[in-house]
């Protein structure tokens, strides 16, 4: 589904934020990305979302090499992807409902589809009946559901995560990998970057390692932290 | 990446066709043309309604930017507006070119009339008017109001007059004619009506340079005005841009909603300035029949009408919408997701 071919990405500074990383990826995994900060974690999930394009290498998605990718076939080719990102997040001049339907208005959806996909997307996430709220009175955890119920609001192939637990502790944490979780159980191709190695190893699910921009690890952790 | 879930999530799982197969319109194949050409109509309908509904949700800034295209588009219409109605006013007038031939005071009545009859010969002459002193006089008494002064002379001070109207108006066979007659034994004077004329059509000409050249020096203006409004509101709403931009909207969906408002600062910016006109040429009415009375004349305004309406207002939307394309097309591009 995803195949990175030795790809690096220098950035203008000269930074060199991803040096030769080859990666496979199958339909239907839940890969979880981890490193250090400045490792390269969000740099690759931008190559994967066409916000940055490569340096060198090349980048496969569903069969679709994104360096062939011209500028005015992005905004199709992110309508399959759900995004997940940190900064990029809700728009608190409108309700929740108006929130999560924008992908589908961007995609030029009809008024009855939307309000049905919307509600099964908000049903999803269990935040059905704040539909109408403004998200800036919704909690820290609750909103990040807001935003991943945006992300798969389209019913995308894929599903990509940058940090969705950043600021939570530890029990809404594991709620919202819970939720990766299902959507991955139904199909979905889902790729999360997180610091949280202690969830991320209670997930047993596979794990790629960066470090200064190189893939160093890239399999299913065995042991389980030594405290839980 | 164009593979989709269709029906439920699982279908992805089932589905067991190489991804390489499905091209890149898997997308647009998903919902049909008529489905999509509904929905475009449906976005513009939606970004119109919603670029009125900003509008007046700010109901200052936005009546303060159409306040100010309103000014720079009235004083151009305005000065059109006047120069229309002042050629309307001295349409009335004779624009052809005539001589008029002023005789001695001691010429007899019958040389007079030999001499006109001698005039309307020539090639060059079209018509000859004869006006008597005595003619003049009357004429003069009627119009000046000064009946009662004029009859206490003893003698008729007015000499006798020839209108010449000639057959070519050209300059050169204008001022050949004028001297010929300048060069009779009869003529006291001679005035070649035609410098008024020509003044009249150079003063003309020049009031309708200038109103071209201040309409295209501020429709510059409301250019920049609208430019600079709009790239306030792309500023305001970066954060939307780079959200819906990121969950794939394109660069055309994500100009609409600026365009409108262009449009919408335009096309109110010229309503308030036929509105401006309107106000000014019916607060001038009164004042300019009255003038025109006292000239002998029923002059009355002619205010803005229904083409001024269209127009301005046609034509301020107009100015909005590309003053809005040129703000986004020099402010969308460089908000990109990072
Ligand atoms: N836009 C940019 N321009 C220049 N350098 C950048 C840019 N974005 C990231 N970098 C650099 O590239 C390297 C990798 O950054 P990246 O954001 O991918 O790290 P990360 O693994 O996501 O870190 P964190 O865990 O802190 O989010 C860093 O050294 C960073 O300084
Ligand atoms: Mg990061």
């Amino acid at each position: 589904m995803i195949t990175f071919d030795n790809v690096n990405k220098r950035y203008e500074s000269g930074q060199d934020a991803l040096v030769r990383v080859s990666l496979d990826i199958e339909r239907g995994d839940m890969v979880f990305l981890t490193g250090h900060s400045g490792a390269g974690k969000s740099t690759l999930l931008k190559l994967l979302t066409a916000i940055e394009r490569p340096t060198r290498g090349s980048i496969l998605v569903a069969g679709q090499n994104l360096n062939r990718l011209r500028n005015g076939q992005v905004p199709y080719y992110r309508r399959n992807l759900g995004i997940v990102f940190q900064n990029h997040q809700l728009l608190f001049d409108r309700s929740v409902f108006e929130n999560v339907a924008l992908p589908l208005s961007v995609a030029g959806c009809s008024k009855r589809e939307v309000g049905r996909r919307v509600r099964a997307a908000l049903d999803k996430v269990g935040l059905l009946h704040k539909e109408k709220h403004n998200p800036i009175v919704l909690s820290g955890g609750e909103q990040q559901r807001v935003g991943i119920a945006r992300a798969v609001v389209n019913k995308p192939a894929i599903l990509v995560a940058d940090e969705p637990t950043g600021n939570l502790d530890p029990q809404l944490s594991a709620e919202i990998m819970q939720l990766f979780a299902d959507f991955n159980a139904v199909g979905v191709t889902v790729m999360v970057a997180s610091h949280d190695l202690e969830l991320i190893a209670r997930m047993k699910r596979r794990v790629l390692t960066l470090q200064a921009g190189q893939l160093i690890y890239d399999g299913i952790p065995s042991r389980e932290p030594a405290y839980s | 990446m164009n593979q989709r879930i269709h029906n439920s999530p699982r279908a992805t799982r089932t589905a067991q066709r190489p991804p390489a197969e499905r091209g890149p319109g898997a997308v647009a194949a998903r919902t049909s043309l008529g489905d999509r050409w509904h929905s475009w109509l449906g976005h513009h309908r939606e970004m119109a309604g919603e670029s009125l509904r900003r509008f007046f949700a700010t109901p200052l800034a936005s009546g303060m930017t159409a306040l100010v295209i309103a000014i720079a588009l009235a004083l151009p219409a305005a000065l059109q507006l006047g120069l229309v109605n002042f050629q309307r006013a001295v349409a009335g007038w004779d624009g052809q070119p005539q001589i008029s031939v002023f005789l001695h005071k001691d010429v007899r009545d019958s040389v007079v009339q030999s001499f006109a009859d001698e005039l309307r010969a020539k090639p060059l002459v079209a018509d000859v008017t004869y006006i008597s002193p005595d003619d003049a006089l009357a004429e003069f008494q009627q119009s000046s109001g000064l009946a009662d002064a004029l009859t206490g002379l003893d003698s008729n001070p007015l000499p006798a007059v020839l209108l010449v109207r000639p057959r070519n108006t050209a300059s050169a066979d204008l001022e050949a004619l004028a001297q010929q007659l300048r060069d009779s034994a009869l003529t006291d004077s001679v005035v070649l009506d035609m410098a008024w004329v020509q003044r009249l059509a150079q003063l003309t000409e020049l009031g309708r340079r200038l109103s071209a050249g201040l309409a295209l020096l501020l429709a510059l203006g409301v250019l920049l005005v609208v430019v600079n409004t709009i790239r306030l509101h792309i500023e305001n709403r970066r954060e939307e841009i780079l959200v819906v931009k990121l969950v794939g909207a394109t660069d055309a969906f994500v100009r609409r909603p600026f365009l409108y408002s262009g449009l919408c600062y335009g096309f109110f910016g010229g309503l308030l300035a036929w509105l401006l006109v309107a106000a000014g040429a019916a607060l001038l009415s009164g004042p300019v029949a009255g003038l025109s009375a006292s000239y002998g004349s029923g002059y009355t305004l002619h205010g803005p009408g229904i083409s001024y309406l269209l127009g301005l207002t046609a034509g301020a939307a107009l100015l909005g919408l590309l003053g809005a394309w040129v703000a986004v097309a020099r402010h969308i591009k460089a908000i990109e997701p990072r």
